[in-house]
């Protein structure tokens, strides 16, 4: 990967390996389903025009803990009813902007030159993303989603946690911390590149 | 803090008055610490999101590092859901809550 970095005209640009972008491509699309598969539970038998007006979302929290911690409670615990009330107005327009961001990375990536049914990545040239402002915010904020998510599947809880994970024994576990903190790279360059 | 009730000034020192209607207890959208988001990232945020000065998105993003927590902003309700709203989008974990000073 060749980091992202703002070019003399102001566009942000960065290079990726094949494998890279096939792995971010794949990253962003399992946070699309996962939010998918929460939001198709609760459109179902739904008013149409309540629920285009997001009036009709879920109230309860959802169980797994990667889509808790990407909706989470607007109020802290003890305010359950609070939480619920804003929930049922809110989670499904929040719910769509992070698929659309999601999905900005990947339409990032199939214009730099990946292609997404490949059966083989062997052979696929270097991926050159180019990022105006508004994917560049896109990208931020699923690259967060992306590494929330993978840190609530490592378990990190605490910042020691980040560490732990990195040696750890079990080569799944290390191999997931590689990526999580490669992802924190490509982010840090990011943040650093925009004015 | 815009809200402040626009009722007559109260004329006898003796006249009880609700507490709400004369202090004006705004809500806070507060930004708790998490392990996972860079602290450029968090102060980009505040940045670009709020408006703050480079400076200031620095000490807050510092104050939820330190402290677990901080009041990014502060005022009506429905303005501190939309922040918090605003918040989750962009990945950080905020909650809304009455002032509690």
């Amino acid at each position: 990967m060749t980091p992202f970095r703002r070019r003399r005209k102001g566009s942000i640009t960065a290079t990726f390996e094949p494998a890279e972008a096939d792995l971010l491509a794949n990253l962003a699309r399992q946070v699309v389903e996962l939010l998918r598969d929460r939001h198709g539970e609760s459109v179902a038998d739904t008013d149409p025009l309540a629920a285009q007006l997001g009036m009709n979302g879920p109230v309860m929290p959802p169980e797994d803990p990667v889509l808790r911690r990407l909706l989470p409670d607007a109020y802290s615990g003890d305010e359950a009813e609070e939480s619920g009330e804003f929930r049922r107005y809110t989670e499904q327009s929040l719910t769509a902007a992070k698929v659309s961001h999601a999905e900005a990375i990947i339409a990032a990536l199939v214009v730099g030159g990946f292609d997404p049914d490949a059966s083989d990545i062997r052979g696929q040239e270097q991926v050159d993303v180019e990022l105006g402002p508004e994917a560049s915010l896109a990208w931020l904020k699923s690259l967060t989603d992306i590494r929330l998510a993978l840190a609530i599947r490592l378990g990190i809880e605490a910042e020691e946690d980040v560490d732990l994970v990195a040696h750890s024994e079990d080569p799944a576990v290390a191999a997931m911390s590689d990526v999580y903190d490669w992802l924190g790279l490509v982010q840090e360059s990011l943040v650093a590149a925009l004015p | 803090m815009g809200d402040v009730p626009k009722t007559a000034p109260v004329e006898h020192a003796d006249t009880e008055v609700e507490p709400d209607l004369v202090v004006d207890r705004p809500w806070v959208t507060i930004v708790w610490n998490d392990p996972v988001n860079l602290m450029s990232y968090v102060a980009f945020v505040f940045r670009t999101y709020f408006g703050y000065t480079e400076e200031k998105a620095t000490t807050l993003m510092m104050a939820v590092h330190h402290e677990g927590r901080a009041v990014v902003s502060s005022g009506g309700r429905e303005e501190m859901e939309r922040h918090v709203q605003a918040m989750h989008d962009y990945g950080l974990w905020a909650t809304v809550q009455k002032d509690e000073a």
